[in-house]
């Protein structure tokens, strides 16, 4: 059977929506968070809880957010593989929806990263196999193990931390115009490399923000879609991919490459039946700034080594060839700790024609996330049109 | 050395032992001929589970690292610590902190020659690497 039956246009986002303020929500609890992200996307689909009968999330049982608001499902998916989490969840929904498995399918987020408001405490197992193998070592907080692989990156192409700076620098460029996002001062390769160092080579700026925040996806078949009032906004699935490698950073098969990345971006492009120059758009997880570089290859948009060049030439910023991360990122959007949700939403903003930071013509929009460390991966090709 | 103690499992037990004699021990693979870690009974390349544990002789390179300046309780919030990807010689590779070294880039080449050495670490040794001795 052919993994493009859940794909080809014939499943929609029909809702999209962020909680009404993201950043500093002392105000919300994490399942207050997923509730006002979930309302605000059925609204915004012109439907209720009424019509919802699938229920997905990510960190906090399905079952905890479906009764919270209401709703008795019928497919539940608690998939939890990291940040990328929401990604597999819209391919979860898709086959699910075209297999009858449901109708409409609601996909929330909400945490509170920075007010900790309701969220559960963070335990170490020391038994794990990175408690045993990578935490002793001081590589558990996310600064100092996500990042480890990025200097072997960089020597291994011939790029420098000044890369990693320009990454940050053209992110930034696109925060300037989002009222929402959290650092929004321009910025110079010399004033994120002049930063404080959080974990050399990475200054502060070079780490994405610590927010409260959520999101919510409603999904539901493109045929259903066309009778909403929210058909002229709806925003097609042309195809996905997911995959994994290393549960620990230092089993990556090769510390400049990303398997996980490139397998589900394949998979995205061979199910969609589409090519690079088809992508207009590029949403690339981005908790550190080693990581756009490490998409931009994985995913194939450059060859290996020219990542760097790509980002300080300008390619990435306004009027560039391949705008990338244009709500500004985790880097200077947000990140509530799962990022993926706001990398979908940015997605669903471009493709709509109603970003803060808005791209002329974006038709396609491919999103590319990352679960926990270097470990798991999801992928996404939306479109305004169902083909 | 107080910070993030591990606990050892029984699929993992033999290499903290060895620690404790003061050995790196990495398991073998008899089908591929090939070491693997992390350590799990049977080799993630072939399913086999004709393996062994094999002392190793402690030499590596230094693949990647970063220098954590907010290591986290309970770790030493004021002493940076070097968090290293190294490359053992017979293969695998595995995180660990890299000692006897100024935390500085400039002191901290990739591919520098690494060695093993041994700190404690609550109930277990743990495996460490610092500079190779530069014979005289
Ligand atoms: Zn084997």
């Amino acid at each position: 059977m052919s993994a493009t039956s859940m794909h080809g246009g014939r499943v929609a986002i029909v809702g999209a929506s962020e909680t009404d303020t993201i950043g500093k929500r002392p105000d919300a609890s994490v399942l207050g968070l997923h509730a006002e992200a979930a309302r605000n996307a059925l609204r915004d689909a012109g439907l209720t809880i009424s019509d919802v009968d699938g229920i997905a999330t990510a960190g906090i049982y399905p079952q905890d957010i479906s009764h919270y608001l209401g709703i008795t499902p019928r497919w539940l998916d608690g998939t939890l593989v990291g940040g990328c989490s929401f990604l597999l969840h819209v391919r979860h929904a898709a086959a699910a929806i075209a297999a009858g498995a449901a109708d409409v399918v609601l996909v929330t987020h909400g945490e509170s990263g920075r007010s900790g408001v309701g969220a559960d405490p963070w335990i170490r197992n020391p038994a794990a196999i990175s408690g045993q193998f990578e935490q002793p070592y001081g590589a558990q907080a996310p600064y100092s193990t996500f990042t480890v692989p990025a200097l072997r990156f960089l020597h291994d192409r011939g790029m420098t931390v000044e890369h990693l700076a320009h990454v940050a620098v053209a992110q930034r460029t696109w925060a300037v115009d989002n009222p929402r996002a959290a650092r929004r001062d321009p910025v110079t390769v010399a004033d994120v490399l002049g930063g404080p160092t959080i974990a050399y080579p990475f200054t502060r700026d070079m780490c994405c923000v610590v927010t409260d925040g959520g999101g919510a996806l409603v999904l539901t078949s493109a045929e259903r879609a066309r009778d909403l009032p929210s058909t002229n906004r709806a925003v097609y699935l042309l195809g996905s991919g997911e995959s994994a490698e290393s549960s620990i950073v230092s089993q990556m098969a090769d510390p400049g490459s990303f398997a996980a990345f490139r397998h589900a971006s394949a998979e995205a492009f061979r199910t969609a039946g589409l090519t690079h120059a088809d992508i207009d758009h590029f949403m690339a997880y981005d908790a550190f700034a080693h990581l756009p570089l490490y998409a931009l290859e994985d995913a194939g948009f450059v060859g290996r080594g020219e990542s760097g060049d790509f980002v300080a030439e300008g390619n990435t910023v306004k009027g560039g060839r391949l705008p990338v991360n244009t709500n500004g990122g985790g880097l200077s959007y947000t990140h509530s700790g799962m990022y993926g949700m706001y990398a979908i939403q940015e997605a669903v903003r471009q493709l709509r024609g109603e970003a803060h930071a808005q791209v002329p013509g974006v038709d396609v929009s491919f999103v590319l996330g990352v679960g926990m460390f270097f470990a798991a991966a999801g992928s996404l090709v939306l479109a305004r049109h169902p083909a | 050395m107080s910070g993030f103690e591990p606990t050892p499992t029984p699929e993992t037990a033999p290499y903290w032992d060895a620690a404790a004699r003061g050995d790196l021990s990495v398991q073998f693979c008899l089908q591929c001929a090939r070491h693997y870690f992390y350590p799990r009974p049977a080799c993630p390349r072939c399913g086999g589970e004709s393996v062994e544990w094999r002392t190793v002789a402690g030499r590596a390179r230094l693949v990647s690292y970063v220098i954590n300046h907010r290591p986290l309780p309970p770790f030493d919030a004021t002493v940076p610590q070097i968090v290293a990807l190294v490359e053992l010689d017979e293969g695998p590779r595995m995180m660990t902190a890299i000692v006897g070294v100024e935390p500085a880039p400039e002191h901290l080449p990739l591919d520098l020659a690494l060695e093993v050495a041994f700190v404690d670490c609550g109930d277990v040794r743990l495996p460490v690497f610092k500079p190779m001795a530069v014979a005289a």
